[in-house]
């Protein structure tokens, strides 16, 4: 009798596992449409092709890429022949340094950033203060801090070593024969002081030089893009594609998409398949005031503003109605007090520390943080406190594992070019 | 006697875990099905809400000096891209206003912020039309978009909300 019972009950057990398994297909993870269409918004393949750079006519240009390839590597463009952009921006840690701050001939007060897929983005650095690839590549250049030369020293370093790829690309470098080896709008008073001694024509000349220097590094950096992630083959899973490759997400891989898409909010300003918005935010990051006053978004603007390097400058190749960023964007206002460019979530376990001064060294602190939401230092955090469990706050960090993601790159854009350029 | 005892004592407790076994299936179910009517009602919520705020492209003004309608030149609304809309004017007896000066503002009131660009009539492009560029929202949410406008006729303000 109780064999009979066993054997009901058993039938019942495996007709509840039967209705279990269609209602919950996939461990767990029923989606609704409009959820998988939020899903797929941020897949990878949602990423439109790579629109051109108006304000870069060489963007585009293999020779150009070639080009910019080397001066990634070249660590003669610095003030003391050890930096390179690949100094901070490594290719081997998804072109970053892993460092709280970046250290080139000295130390910077910001975070490097990484570089994969930013050729999408209207705005570059944590503040926004350049609004291209190429004229954000100058900035560090000329900074005291990181690469520490000037765009003569750089101008006469592609007269020297770099002319015929150069002058197939740009046309004839300018005679720069007597101009000082040293020159720019820097922070050293002597470099300076040569700099103004310059003909307006000759400053042109040069900075036309230093602009393509940007514009071939560009063009470089804009081939760095990102390929397919776990995450990203799930989403075509539960659409119901064809993947190849691991598209197995955990249970908690999944609860944690479910916050993030839901209670967490982490969506609002990670959206989009590269998880950002590109726009600037005030979340209560803690200020490291030993690195002097930062305003972020608020000093970043006016800067793009007066940029001679910016898109509606001499230099760009855009013509006005390209500029529409440019145009219209937010000048002013306390909402741009202490708002920094939330950086993609791809690749983002794989680069502590966090934050635009490195204030916190893991991922559990970030997610902690964005949970107790903290008031601004300056300025008004966007943030509202979550109340997530630690349990749903480590199923969080666990869907973030899933974004991990190659970077594509054409062949050996990935490693220092074989050998440098020396001849002319 | 004692072995069959123990035998029926065991296979109680077959029972009892299979039968706490079901319960659990039945249980994971039940949360599944418990997910799918909160997407029910938060449907119903967002369609009642929806409904008070008024998702309509056309809107009268607060005092009702003007009509306006907004269309919108990339459907639907993107996010994170910027792009440009229509915005016709007219008096409520339908007579179109084609000079008039026209202030954008907005932003997400849930959030507390306003909009990412400073959108601005560029161009009146006749019939009541004005050209508005600039337009970019970068979160997904409710959005409210407000026109300041200013002819002869007065000043008034019109509110537009959106759910992207």
């Amino acid at each position: 009798m109780y064999a009979k019972t066993i054997w009901i009950a058993a039938g019942f057990f495996a007709l509840a596992l039967l209705t279990a398994a269609m209602i919950i297909p996939r461990g767990g993870d029923a989606w609704t449409d409009r959820e998988i269409e939020m899903l797929r918004s941020l897949s990878i393949k949602s990423l439109p092709p790579l629109p051109p750079d108006p304000s870069n006519r060489y963007g585009d240009d293999p020779r150009a890429a070639a080009l910019g390839h080397q001066l990634f590597f070249d660590t003669r463009l610095s003030a003391n022949g050890k930096v390179s952009c690949a100094t901070c921006h490594d290719p081997g840690r998804d072109f970053q340094d892993g460092l709280p701050l970046a250290v080139g001939v000295g130390t910077n007060t910001r975070r490097t950033m990484p570089i994969a897929g930013t050729a999408y983005s209207p705005w570059m650095f944590w503040d926004g203060r350049k609004d291209s690839q190429w004229s954000q590549a100058l900035g560090p250049l000329e900074s005291p801090v990181e690469h520490g030369g000037s765009r003569l020293q750089y101008a006469h370093l592609i007269a020297a070593h770099y002319r015929s790829a150069y002058e197939e690309l740009f046309g004839p470098l300018p005679d720069l024969t007597g101009l000082p080896e040293q020159g720019g709008p820097v922070a050293d008073a002597g470099q300076r002081a040569a700099w103004e001694a310059l003909a307006p024509e000759q400053q042109e000349a040069v900075n036309r030089v230093f602009a393509n220097i940007g514009k071939a590094i560009a063009a470089y950096e804009r081939r760095l893009q990102f390929g397919e992630s776990r995450f990203d083959r799930y989403v075509e899973q539960i659409s119901g594609r064809q993947t190849s490759g691991n598209a197995d997400l955990t249970k908690d891989e999944v609860a944690g998409l479910r916050l993030f898409i839901g209670k967490a909010q982490c969506i609002n300003c990670h959206n989009g398949p590269l998880f950002t918005d590109n726009h600037f935010h005030n979340t209560g990051v803690a200020a490291r005031p030993e690195l002097g006053e930062d305003t972020g978004r608020a000093a970043g603007a006016r800067q793009v503003l007066a940029d001679a390097f910016n898109c509606l400058g001499r230099y760009s190749d855009a013509s006005p109605p390209d500029c529409a960023e440019l145009t219209f964007m937010v000048t002013e206002g306390e909402e741009l007090v202490r708002a920094y460019k939330p950086p993609t979530l791809r690749n983002a376990t794989l680069r502590p520390p966090y934050m635009h001064a490195g204030q916190l060294a893991t991922l559990e602190e970030v997610l902690d943080h964005y949970n107790r939401a903290p008031a601004a230092p300056a300025g008004h955090s966007e943030l509202r406190p979550l109340k997530l469990s630690r349990k749903e706050l480590a199923q969080l960090a666990a869907f973030l594992n899933t974004l991990e993601t190659p970077i594509t790159a054409p062949t050996g854009f990935l490693e220092a070019p074989a050998e440098l350029v020396t001849t002319r | 006697m004692n072995t069959t005892r123990f035998r029926s004592r065991k296979s109680k407790w077959v029972l009892a875990a299979i039968l706490l076994l079901s319960v659990g299936a039945f249980g994971a179910c039940s949360t599944v099905r418990e997910h799918v009517r909160t997407y029910k009602q938060l449907k119903a919520y967002a369609k009642e809400v929806g409904d008070e705020r008024d998702l309509s492209p056309q809107r009268m003004s607060e005092n009702g000096l003007y009509r306006a309608t907004i269309l919108p030149q990339t459907d639907p609304v993107p996010l994170n891209k910027l792009h440009t809309w229509t915005l016709h004017v007219e008096t409520p007896d339908s007579t179109t206003v084609d000079v008039a000066t026209i202030a954008v503002d907005g932003g997400m009131p849930e959030h507390g912020h306003g909009l990412p660009t400073k959108p601005r009539v560029t161009q009146a492009l006749g019939g009541g039309d004005f050209l508005v560029e600039g337009m970019k929202f970068q979160m997904p949410g409710w959005w409210v978009v407000e026109f300041a406008i200013s002819s002869p006729r007065g000043t008034d303000t019109v509110t537009f909300n959106l759910m992207l």
